[in-house]
């Protein structure tokens, strides 16, 4: 008979461990899960993993890893604060896609005036669009109490309608042949977001997703609002007790994930992508969860689980060009790897034991 | 704008329809929350019920063999919530997410054939004479079979949870899951049945609108109808018949709204697909106030040896 036992402290090395039993556990069954598809399961991970690294066209992909990575890195690290506080905040997606329409906007609204004052401008309009998109369930759970991981994920459906009613109205590039998109961002010099070092990936939001790193690792360790984050999640009561203020937390932590993924979404509509589409966006705000768990909810973590994640997106889109692997099937995989990450967790929380106990039968 | 050109008779009888799939959602997760297991995995399973019950009615040209087969593929996918929250131990929350962008993930993989294909249709219960009767007919009378199932399960729901044993047992496991196992009673196989339960109206919920509401199959097609039912169940303080009301207003609204689309209104189109999940939230701010009504150990991980 095996039995679990409750550890009175999370196991530190089964902490560290689990996400990489969690990620081979995800090979083996993603190999099952593509030969069943009739693919070479060895290639195609081997595609996925190695591929984008190390093989012959790495000096293209490795770039694309900083490109991926950044958003979801930025985006992981503002809703792992909040869920280390139990505070859930599911609907970065829509925060996302808010911070790109402020952004963009803003820097729409200048074109075509060539200035440096553009760029800074959008970067605090798109914090603020995603800041304030999150805020909304923030203020409904401190004023009335309502659950805010279903206000925050219904107004991800409010935001891609909004996306949509901007892509073919208001931000409608007027020179765009009645196409629906905005203009360019990328043909407008003051409003791009460039590589900083031409050709590494190396954008701004890969800046500020290193920056979010160290602001929240220091934030963790050092500060004492960090400190309120970690006891408010481990034992809600001692945090009142210790006077903590619990409105002011979740003001807090859902504000600061929206604002980060606010800033993703203006990093990506500025950079990579671009222009303003009606599927401008990807689901990075989803990914971004699993990123948050597998990262175990630490900056330094949460970092390694980001390029991690993108490499998967990468190596996904080689695989569907070289093996033609369904695009869904990478999504099946990313969804695995969170299901193997939740179910090893058991091993850092309880101690399994063999045999029957004296104690309990 | 021609007002005028939307029938109120109609639009209550297409109502009724278009409140079925929230409906079988939202019973369902009834039902597991009053055990006590909060599963935020609907929508994932909605939309795996969507597929397999889609790809089942093409292959078989059954739509009633698809429908059971979609209550058994969202039953199926509920079996890893189950693992992961009842075996495992792991967080209701995460496990839950986790389950919706894996069933968004599986559907498409699976789906991925089927785009652009009719499905076979089901026709309406056969009520003789008294779909004639004006307006009442109407209304009542001429839908589906999927539409009464719905109705026949709230019911049973209902007389479970109020009437019977089983439902005391289910709703104590729910309210108290250390004083349900001191009795004596299985409190994981319990929640894993009351899982299954939920995963398999969910899936004929999912069904619901790949095979009548639009009928076709497209990625993502449920489009959040999962999570209005997790919030409907929040609106109906975990009571049957409050669902029921609630599934009908939700129904009503979008009804009204693609109405107004096709009526031609001067709101634009994407003002109007935005109301349903506006009101949702409208609706959860007024309702949150009251909280009493919650089961006592919803969300709560249950260890025997605590």
């Amino acid at each position: 008979m095996i039995r679990f036992e409750k550890r009175p402290q999370p196991s530190r090395l089964s902490s560290l461990a689990t996400p990489l039993l969690a990620v081979m556990a995800t090979m083996v069954f993603g190999g099952f899960l593509f030969a069943v598809l009739g693919k070479d399961p060895v290639q195609s991970i081997v595609t996925i993993f190695w591929e984008p690294l190390f093989g012959e066209f790495a000096f293209y992909y490795r770039p694309q890893l900083l490109i991926k990575g950044a958003p979801l890195v930025l985006i992981a690290i503002g809703l792992a604060l909040g869920f280390k506080a139990g505070v859930w905040n599911i609907g970065a997606e829509g925060q996302y896609i808010m911070g790109a329409i402020f952004g963009a906007g803003v820097g729409l609204a200048f074109y075509p005036t060539e200035s440096f004052w553009v760029f800074p401008l959008m970067i605090l309009a798109g914090a603020f669009g995603g800041w304030m998109w999150a805020t909304i369930p923030a203020i409904l759970k401190v004023k009335f109490g309502t659950n805010e991981i279903l206000v925050s994920l219904m107004l991800v459906y409010v935001a891609e309608q909004f996306l949509a009613s901007m892509s073919l109205g208001l931000l409608k590039n007027p020179e765009g042949f009645g196409f629906p998109g905005s203009r360019n961002l990328q043909q407008y010099a003051s409003a791009h977001n460039t590589d900083i070092i031409a050709g590494s990936g190396m954008h701004w939001g890969v800046v500020a997703a290193l920056i979010a790193v160290i602001f929240a690792y220091v934030l963790l360790a050092r500060h004492r609002l960090g400190f309120a984050i970690r006891v408010t999640g481990e034992a809600p009561r001692a945090a009142r007790f210790g006077g903590v203020n619990p409105s002011r937390l979740i003001l807090f932590c859902l504000g600061i994930s929206g604002m980060l993924a606010g800033l993703a979404g203006m990093f990506e509509v500025s950079g990579p992508a671009g222009q303003i589409t009606i599927d401008f966006n990807v689901g990075y705000g989803f990914t971004a969860i699993i990123v948050a768990f597998l990262g175990r909810l630490h900056p330094i973590g949460i970092m390694f689980a980001g390029l991690l994640m993108a490499l998967t997106y990468i190596g996904g889109d080689i695989a569907q060009s070289q093996l033609q692997l369904p695009a869904a099937a990478i999504q099946v995989f990313q969804g695995m790897l969170l299901f193997f990450l939740l179910a090893f967790d058991l091993l850092t929380n309880y101690r399994v034991r063999i045999g029957s106990s004296e104690f309990l039968t | 704008m021609d007002l005028s050109a939307i029938n109120p008779i109609i639009l209550i009888a297409a109502l009724i329809s278009a409140a079925t799939p929230i409906l079988l959602a939202a019973t369902g997760e009834l039902v597991a929350e009053r055990a006590g297991v909060l599963n935020l995995g609907v929508e994932g399973m909605m939309i795996t019920g969507a597929v397999s019950g889609f790809i089942i009615s093409v292959n078989t040209g059954s739509p009633a063999i698809g429908f059971a087969m979609a209550a058994v593929g969202g039953a199926t996918l509920s079996l890893l919530f189950a693992f992961l929250t009842q075996v495992a131990l792991a967080n209701q929350v995460a496990s839950g997410l986790a389950l919706t962008l894996f069933g968004l993930g599986i559907s498409s993989l699976m789906g991925q054939n089927y785009v652009g294909i009719k499905p076979p249709r089901m026709p309406d219960v056969d009520f003789g004479p008294l779909s004639d009767i004006p307006v009442l007919g109407q209304i009542l009378f001429s839908h589906d079979p999927i539409v009464y199932v719905g109705l026949f399960i709230v019911a049973g729901v209902w007389t479970t949870l109020k009437f019977t044993r089983a439902g005391l047992i289910l709703r104590a496991v729910g309210e108290n899951h250390d004083a349900a196992h001191a009795l004596g009673y299985k409190v994981k196989r319990i929640r894993t049945l009351a899982i299954m339960f939920g995963g398999a109206c969910a899936g004929m919920g999912g069904a619901y609108i790949s095979l009548i509401r639009v009928p076709q199959w497209t990625e993502g097609m449920t489009a959040g109808v999962g999570w209005i039912a997790l919030a409907l169940v929040v609106f109906a303080s975990w009571k049957p018949w409050r669902v029921l009301l609630g599934a009908y207003l939700f129904g009503g609204i979008t009804q009204l709204q693609l109405n107004l689309q096709g009526a031609g209104i001067a709101i634009p189109v994407e003002y109007l697909a935005m109301s349903p999940y506006i009101v949702t939230i409208v609706v959860l701010v007024i309702l949150s106030a009251d909280k009493s009504r919650a089961p006592g150990s919803l969300g709560r991980i249950f260890h025997a040896s605590q």
